[in-house]
């Protein structure tokens, strides 16, 4: 959809000569790809990656259940719990952040500035090396996900806020009149309308962790990178191995983007209408 | 506390050279990546359909792919097939290919927020697809651009991070190994999170100014 409105702006339907210039691009594009796959192809082929048996070894049950199996299965668990757990606390932050209590206010905004200009790692180291010092030692699972929830919930923070921004200020007037406090105002009028909003940018949330969790690479917990690290210590075909595990984790993530974007087109006008709006949680009463 | 001050004395080079590895990292990848994005943001609004899907494919590719993914196929799997870069340039390349995926879909939305008028009135004075971008389109892109160019740039610089985890020597590769040798771990993650820290924040300030400064030459030029 996009996509057609972008290209229709930038030229006319072309003339005889436009067309015949559009041709020749077009062929001499189409020759520059092929070669340039081809280059690619002859690269694996020159130095062996292109054996059959390199390649069949993806079917093997064993593998499958390595990767599949495992190495999924674990990624959505560490994707989900982190989720589980960050989204909430990302609204406790987004809630926290609004509030007119000035204490709460700032906790909350260092939080979230805080975490959102950190790479996942450092935590991830901190969280390897910094804590045992304290005598605080994680499961492998954990320290994965706590890293995790900490740095999504700051990000997911932000969208909840600008979600809840985006309501419609005469939302919050209304229900006043009718004699709802803040508290109710918020979880029956505000909340629910500003989930709709706010739902395509978790998803996109979903897969920034599910991103993240390939750190389990660094702290090996067993999902799917670091199955594949295990895979290639035994048997040592890297290549393979590892553009196998690209193509899973672009599959996945581009079907999540995909559903995003859906669900965006679905909801435009509403999100298009509801932009430059600052609520008080906490209006004078 | 003397310990401390005496292990960043004596370390005060290889911390220095891993704050410049983190900078060489960040900038040459946003840098390539504002060139290719831009580039392939190209592809994805030209006539020429094979470019397009090409254009498409490229940014759907790199970015749902993980940059640690990216970066452990770019060091472990490219010298399979005969491609062996030097480790901050494998840092690089994989900064620019997930960058760049980024940077085209900002450039493309900038594209599309110019009005179609100006596109029909280049078009009317006889300008090509090519000098229509050049000329008309892009300047004008990229005045809009600069905030989400911004978010992009800190978003490489936090990426930038990654590469730590495939043996470049950035701040995050460097306190880490520090960290192996003199255990403390809490001043150096403070450390190494302050520079990500500072230079987020440059980063954030430079914008601010660059966007004052596109705003002030567009009144300058409409008088």
């Amino acid at each position: 959809m996009a996509a057609n409105t972008a290209t229709r702006v930038l030229f006319d339907e072309p003339g005889p000569r436009g067309r015949t210039r559009i041709l020749i691009s077009t062929v001499v594009a189409v020759v520059l790809v092929v070669l340039l796959v081809s280059g690619a192809v002859w690269q694996f082929a020159v130095h062996g990656q292109l054996a059959a048996y390199k390649w069949q070894f993806f079917t093997y049950s064993a593998i499958v259940r390595a990767l599949i199996v495992d190495g999924i299965g674990n990624t959505f668990l560490a994707t989900g719990v982190a989720a589980v757990v960050a989204f909430p606390l990302g609204l406790v932050l987004a809630l926290g952040r609004l509030s007119k209590q000035p204490a709460l206010s700032r906790v909350s905004t260092a939080w979230i500035e805080f975490f959102r200009s950190m790479p996942m790692i450092l935590v991830v180291y901190a969280f390897l090396l910094a804590l045992p010092r304290f005598g605080l030692v994680l499961p492998v699972f954990w320290m994965l996900v706590v890293p995790m929830i900490l740095v999504s919930s700051a990000s997911t923070a932000e969208v909840f806020r600008a979600g809840i921004k985006a309501v419609d200020k005469g939302q919050w007037e209304a229900a006043q009149s009718l004699g709802m406090g803040p508290g109710l105002v918020l979880t029956h009028v505000v909340l629910p309308q500003a989930f709709r909003i706010v739902l395509p940018n978790l998803l996109t949330g979903l897969v920034s962790l599910l991103k993240d969790s390939t750190l389990g690479y660094v702290v090996s917990y067993g999902e799917l990178m670091q199955q594949g690290k295990e895979l290639v210590a035994y048997y040592h075909y890297m290549i393979q191995t590892y553009l196998v595990i690209a193509l899973i984790y672009v599959l996945i993530n581009w079907l999540l983007t995909r559903l995003a974007s859906y669900l965006q087109v679905r909801m435009g006008t509403r999100r298009v209408a509801a932009a430059p709006v600052v609520v008080d949680l906490e209006p004078a009463q | 506390m003397d310990q401390i001050w005496q292990m960043l004395g004596e370390n005060s080079s290889f911390l220095l050279n891993g704050v410049l590895t983190t900078v060489g990292l960040t900038i040459l990848g946003f840098g390539g990546a504002l060139v290719i994005g831009t580039i392939v943001a190209v592809f994805r609004v030209s006539p020429i359909t094979p470019l397009r899907v090409v254009g498409t494919a490229y940014v759907e590719f790199f970015r749902n792919v993980p940059l640690l993914t990216l970066l452990i196929l770019i060091v472990f799997g490219l010298p399979d097939i005969g491609l062996l870069f030097p480790l901050f340039w494998c840092g690089v390349l994989g900064l620019v290919l997930a960058g760049s995926a980024f940077i085209c879909e900002t450039v493309r939305s900038g594209i599309n927020t110019i009005s179609v008028g100006q596109s029909e009135a280049a078009r009317a004075l006889g300008m090509s697809f090519g000098t229509q971008l050049r000329l008309i389109i892009l300047p004008q892109a990229f005045r809009t651009m600069v905030q989400p160019l911004v978010n992009n740039f800190i978003g490489i610089l936090i990426g930038s991070s990654l590469a730590s985890a495939v043996g470049v020597s950035d701040i995050t590769n460097v306190t880490q190994q520090l960290n192996i040798r003199y255990a403390e771990a809490v001043v150096l993650f403070l450390l190494s999170g302050a520079v990500y820290l500072v230079f987020a924040l440059g980063a954030g300030g430079v914008g601010s100014w660059l966007e004052r400064l596109v705003s002030r030459s567009r009144i300058g030029s409409a008088r």
